[in-house]
C-alpha cells in the first residue's frame, strides 16, 4: 500500500509524471542490465572505452573488477539465499551447532587475498604507465578559475579562455536545450593526433579538476602547484568533459572540450591564432586610437556582461546576497570611475571576482563598465573609453 | 545508585519536572533515548535536504533551487547525516545497550555521559543556524576542502567549525566513557573475548572515535586561522599547501567512515545468530577481522587523492592498502554467511534489515574494491558512481544496521511488540526505495557525471529521474517508521516477554521487557 501511496505524491516526479513509463521502462532495463554484461557496452551505460591506449586499458582494469565481483556476488549471495530457503524454519527445524573452523577462516582469507595479488598487478602495470610524463611533444598548460579554463600552449606562446556557450535561456528553461547541452564552449583546446599531449594543471584560484573521459586523463587543479599528466589521442574528433571538483556555485558550468585535429592542421592552427592575436593587437591599437560612443558601446557591453559577468550578478543587475553584490544602485557602479576601472581590471582579492584585465580587450573592458554605469537604472551617464583601459592597465 | 533526576524538589510544577528530569538525567536508558531521538530528528532534516536536491535533479536545467542553494543543500546533507544522524544513533545505542550487555548498572561516568549529549542539540543549533545567515550556509561540500571553505567560503563557516569542534568533543567524552564502562563495569566472570560482538565493535570504534575526531578538530582550527588569524596553513601563496588540508581531512575521515560501520557490523552479528537459532560463526575471527579493519583503516586515507598528483609510489602503497582492507571485510560476510549455514531461520524485521544490510553493504564493499584500484579511479573518481558506492555502504550499512537494532531491541525497551506487518512493509519499500535511488547512479557515474553539480547534460536525465522517485520513496518510508515505533510505544501489538526472541542469547534478555530504569543492581554471574 505504502509504496503506490508514495509514487503519487513524490513531489520529484511532478514535473515529469509524463514521462513515468519511459523512466520506468528504462529502470526495469537497468535491473537486466545487471543480468546481461553486455548489453550494458551497447546501451552505453558502461565506462567509455575512450579514444586512447590508456583509457582502454583503464576500461578493461574496470571489466576484470567488476567481473571478479559479480563471480564473487554469485557465489557469496548463491549461498546465502539458498540457505534463507532451505534453513528456514519451517523446513529445518532443528539448528546445527558448529561455530567454529580454523581452517576454513584460513580458505578465506587466503583466496581473496591471492585474487586481490591477481588484480593488482595489472592496476600497478597501467598507473605506471599513466605517470610516465616523459618525452611529450605537445606541453598546455591549463590553468582553472572560477568558472573557466584558460589554455596556453607554453612552446608556441599562445593562449586563450575557454568558456561555456551553453546560453542562460537553455538553463532556465526558456529555450529547448540543445545537444551538447552544458558540455560546449567558445574556444575548445585544440591538440593533434598522433603526438603525446602533456597537459600542466594549476589554478587561479580554488581546487579544479580538468576531466576528459574518453582520454580518461583526470588531473586536479592546484592553487600555486602544476600537476602533469598526457594523452596521446590518434583519433580526430571533439571530445568533451567537466570540472570534476566542486568549485563553487557555478561548477556545473565548466565544461572541457577538446578539437583533436590531424599534426599538420594543429600546425596550421596554431599560425593562425598567432595571426590573429596579431590582428588583435592592432584591433586594439585602432580601438583606443578613437573615441567611441554610447551608442556604440552599450550593445557591445551587454553582450560582455551577460556573458561574464551575468552568471554571478544576475543578467538584470540585481546580484545574489553580499556574495554576488547587486550591480543596480551599487556603490562601485555609481561611485567614482577610476574605482570601477579598477574593480574590474584587477578585481577584488580572495573572492571570486576576479582580475579581467588579462582576459577581455581594452574595448571589451570599457564597453562593460560604460554599460555597468548606465544600465540597471544607474543611468550615470558617463563614458569609459578604451584609451583609459590601456592606461589603466 | 540514585540518579540525580531523582533529587529534584517535588514541589515543580509537573511539566518543568518532565522537562528537568530529561536535561538533568544522568541514566543511561533516558540518555541513550535522547540521543535516539535528535538522531532521528538530524536524520529527517539531513533527509529533507536530499529531497531538496534530488527535486533540483530530477531534470536538467534549473527548476527549484540556485546553484549555492544547491551547494549548501549538498554540504548540509553531508554534515547532518554523518555527525547528527548516524553517530549519534549508534551512540545512543551503545547507551542503551552496553550496559544491559556487560552486565552493568549504569555507564561508567554518568554525569559526563550527559553532558556529551547535551552538547550535540548546541552544536547543530549553530550549524543550522548559518542556513539563515548573511551570505547563506557553507557551501563547498562536508569534505571543506581548502581553499574553497577558508578563502572563499561564507562568514557562516566559522559557525560550521565551532559546531564541528563541539560535536567532536561530545564524540571524544562518549567514546572515552565506552570505554571505561567496557573495561571497567564488565559483570564477573565476563571475560573480553567472552563480550557480546556489539560491545566488541563498539570497544574499537571508541578507539577509533579518539584517535581521529583531534585530528578534525586541528583541520578546523587550522581553517579557522587561515581564515581569520592571517596563517597559510593550506593557502600556497604563504608557503601552505591546499592539498595537506585534504591529508588531514582524509586522515581523520576514512576511519570516520569505519565508525559508521562497525557499530553495524555488530549489530548484524547479535541479530543473525538469533533469527538463525545458531551460535555466530568464527568469533574470534570477528573479532580480529573487526580490530584489523579499524587498523587498516588508518593507512588508507590517500585513496580519496588519487588524482590530486601524488607520486607513483605513494598511489600503489594507499592501492594496496585500500585492497587489503577486502579481505577482513571478506572475512565477516563469510562467517554471517556460516553462522546462517543450516540454522533454523525465521525472518522477522530485524532479520530482514540485518540481512539486507549483508546483502547491499556487500554490494557497497564491491564498488569500494573497484574504486581502490587507482587507474580506474582516475575515471570513477568525483562522479555519481563514488555517491553511489558511498550511498550503498552508509545506508544498507550504517542506517539499515540500525533499523535492524532499533526493531530487535524495541520490545525490551518499550515492552511491546512493535506491528510486525508494517515492519515488513517498511523493509520491502525501503530496499525498493534504497535501490531505486542508488543504484542507477553506478551508471550515471559511469557515463560520466561528476557528483555536486547543479544541472547535468543531457545523456543522464532519465536515470536522474528514476533516482529522484526513488529517493521520494524512501523519503516517504522514514514516516513509516516514526509510525511503527511511537505505535510500539503506545502498545503495538502487545506485550513482550522478557526473553522477545526466542534465539536471543546475552545478558540483556534476562531482563524483564520494558528494562527497568535501574538495572543489574547486583551484577550478574556469566560463566
Amino acid at each position: 500500500m505504502m509504496p503506490f501511496r508514495a509514487f503519487a505524491c513524490i513531489p520529484a516526479g511532478i514535473g515529469a509524471l509524463t514521462r513515468l513509463p519511459v523512466f520506468l521502462s528504462r529502470s526495469l532495463s537497468v535491473g537486466l542490465l545487471l543480468v546481461l554484461p553486455q548489453s550494458i557496452l551497447a546501451q552505453g551505460w558502461d565506462m567509455r572505452e575512450g579514444v586512447t591506449d590508456i583509457s582502454q586499458r583503464i576500461q578493461t582494469l574496470h571489466h576484470i573488477s567488476l567481473f571478479i565481483c559479480l563471480a564473487v556476488g554469485i557465489v557469496v549471495f548463491g549461498a546465502m539465499f539458498y540457505t534463507i530457503i532451505a534453513h528456514r524454519r519451517s523446513v529445518h527445524p532443528e539448528p546445527a551447532n558448529f561455530h567454529e573452523s580454523t581452517k576454513v577462516e584460513v580458505i578465506w582469507t587466503l583466496i581473496p587475498t591471492l585474487i586481490l595479488i591477481g588484480m593488482a598487478v595489472p592496476a600497478t602495470i597501467t598507473l605506471r604507465d599513466i605517470e610516465d610524463n616523459s618525452d611529450a611533444d605537445v606541453t598546455v598548460l591549463i590553468t582553472g578559475s572560477q568558472w573557466k579554463w584558460h589554455y596556453q600552449y607554453v612552446d608556441a606562446g599562445i593562449g586563450f579562455y575557454s568558456n561555456m556557450s551553453t546560453p542562460t535561456e537553455q538553463i532556465n528553461n526558456e529555450q529547448e536545450k540543445g545537444e551538447h547541452y552544458l558540455l560546449e564552449v567558445d574556444n575548445p583546446l585544440v591538440i593533434p593526433s598522433g603526438l603525446k599531449v602533456r597537459f600542466l594543471t594549476s589554478s587561479d584560484d580554488v581546487i579544479h579538476s580538468w576531466w576528459v573521459p574518453d582520454f580518461a586523463v583526470k588531473q586536479d587543479a592546484i592553487p600555486g602547484f602544476i600537476n602533469e599528466a598526457w594523452t596521446l589521442v590518434d583519433v580526430p574528433g571533439i571530445y568533451r568533459g567537466q570540472c570534476t571538483e566542486l568549485c563553487g556555485m557555478n561548477h556545473a558550468y565548466m565544461p572541457v572540450v577538446v578539437e583533436v585535429v590531424p599534426a599538420e592542421e594543429f600546425n596550421t592552427w596554431i599560425e593562425d591564432q598567432r595571426v590573429a592575436m596579431e590582428l588583435a593587437g592592432e584591433a586594439a591599437v585602432a580601438a583606443r586610437s578613437r573615441d567611441w560612443s554610447m551608442e556604440e558601446l552599450m550593445p557591445i557591453g551587454e553582450a560582455v556582461y551577460l556573458q561574464h559577468c551575468a552568471t554571478c550578478h544576475q543578467p538584470d543587475g540585481s546580484g545574489q546576497g553580499i556574495t554576488y553584490p547587486a550591480q543596480a544602485g551599487s556603490l562601485i557602479a555609481t561611485g567614482p570611475v577610476d574605482v570601477h576601472i579598477d574593480r574590474v581590471l584587477n578585481g577584488v582579492v580572495d573572492t571570486e571576482m576576479q582580475a579581467w584585465a588579462p582576459q577581455l580587450s581594452d574595448l571589451d573592458i570599457a564597453a562593460v563598465i560604460t554599460y555597468e554605469r548606465n544600465a540597471f537604472g544607474n543611468d550615470m551617464g558617463d563614458l569609459v573609453q578604451p584609451l583609459t583601459i590601456y592606461n589603466s592597465r | 545508585m540514585i540518579a540525580h533526576a531523582d533529587t529534584i524538589p517535588p514541589a515543580r510544577h509537573p511539566l518543568i519536572a518532565w522537562i528537568l528530569r530529561w536535561i538533568l538525567t544522568t541514566n543511561h536508558k533516558e540518555i541513550g533515548t535522547l540521543y535516539l531521538c535528535l538522531s532521528f530528528a538530524m536524520f529527517i532534516v539531513g533527509g529533507a535536504m536530499a529531497m531538496v536536491f534530488r527535486l533540483e535533479l530530477a531534470q536538467p536545467g534549473l527548476q527549484y533551487v540556485g546553484a549555492d542553494f544547491y551547494n549548501q543543500m549538498v554540504t548540509l546533507h553531508g554534515l547532518v547525516m554523518v555527525f547528527g544522524a548516524v553517530m549519534p544513533a549508534f551512540v545512543g545505542l551503545a547507551n542503551w545497550m552496553v550496559p544491559l550487555m556487560i552486565g552493568a548498572p549504569d555507564m561508567a561516568l554518568p554525569r559526563l555521559n550527559n553532558f556529551s549529549f547535551w552538547i550535540l542539540p548546541f552544536a547543530f543549533f549553530m550549524l543550522l543556524s548559518s542556513l539563515f545567515m548573511q551570505g547563506g550556509a557553507p557551501n563547498f561540500g562536508w569534505t571543506l576542502y581548502a581553499p574553497l571553505s577558508t578563502t572563499y567560503g561564507p562568514p557562516s563557516t566559522d559557525y560550521l567549525i565551532f559546531g564541528v569542534h563541539l560535536m567532536g568533543i561530545s564524540s571524544i567524552l562518549g567514546a572515552i566513557n565506552i570505554i571505561v564502562t567496557i573495561f571497567n563495569l564488565r559483570a564477573p566472570g565476563m571475560t573480553l573475548m567472552k563480550m557480546p560482538l556489539f560491545v566488541w565493535t563498539w570497544l574499537i570504534t571508541a578507539f577509533l572515535l579518539i584517535m581521529v575526531m583531534p585530528v578534525l578538530a586541528g583541520a578546523v582550527t587550522m581553517m579557522l586561522t587561515d581564515r581569520h588569524f592571517g596563517t597559510s596553513f593550506f593557502s600556497a601563496a604563504g608557503g601552505g599547501d591546499p592539498v595537506m588540508f585534504q591529508h588531514v581531512f582524509w586522515f581523520f575521515g576514512h576511519p570516520e567512515v569505519y565508525i559508521m560501520i562497525l557499530p553495524g557490523f555488530g549489530v548484524a552479528s547479535q541479530i543473525i545468530p538469533t533469527f538463525a537459532r545458531k551460535k555466530l560463526f568464527g568469533y574470534h575471527s570477528m573479532v580480529y577481522a573487526t580490530a584489523s579493519i579499524a587498523i587498516l583503516s588508518f593507512v588508507v586515507w590517500g585513496h580519496h587523492m588519487f588524482t590530486t598528483g601524488m607520486p607513483l609510489v605513494a598511489e600503489l602503497f594507499f592501492m594496496y592498502m585500500t585492497m587489503l582492507i577486502a579481505v577482513p571485510t571478506g572475512v565477516k560476510v563469510f562467517n554471517w554467511v556460516a553462522t546462517m549455514w543450516r540454522g533454523s531461520m525465521t525472518y522477522e524485521t530485524p532479520m530482514l534489515f540485518a540481512l539486507g544490510f549483508v546483502v547491499m553493504f556487500t554490494i557497497g564493499g564491491f564498488s569500494g574494491l573497484m574504486l581502490a584500484i587507482a587507474p580506474a579511479d582516475f575515471q570513477y573518481h568525483d562522479t555519481f558512481f563514488v555517491v553511489a558506492h558511498l550511498h550503498y555502504v552508509l545506508y544498507p550499512g550504517a542506517i539499515f544496521a540500525m533499523m535492524a537494532a532499533v526493531y530487535y531491541w524495541l520490545p525490551k525497551w518499550t515492552g511491546n511488540m512493535y506491528n510486525e506487518r508494517l515492519g515488513k512493509i517498511h523493509f520491502w519499500s525501503a530496499v525498493f526505495g534504497l535501490n531505486l535511488t542508488f543504484f542507477p547512479m553506478h551508471f550515471t557515474g559511469l557515463g560520466g557525471m561528476p557528483r555536486r553539480i547543479v544541472d547535468y547534460a543531457l545523456p543522464y536525465a532519465d536515470l536522474n529521474m528514476v533516482s529522484s522517485v526513488g529517493a521520494g520513496i524512501l523519503g516517504l518510508t522514514q514516516f513509516l517508521f516514526l509510525y511503527i515505533v511511537v505505535d510500539a510505544i503506545r502498545g503495538g501489538t502487545g506485550k513482550a516477554t522478557g526473553q522477545v526472541w526466542d534465539g536471543a542469547e546475552g545478558l540483556e534478555w534476562t531482563l524483564p521487557s520494558p528494562a527497568p530504569l535501574h538495572s543489574f543492581h547486583k551484577p550478574p554471574q556469566v560463566d
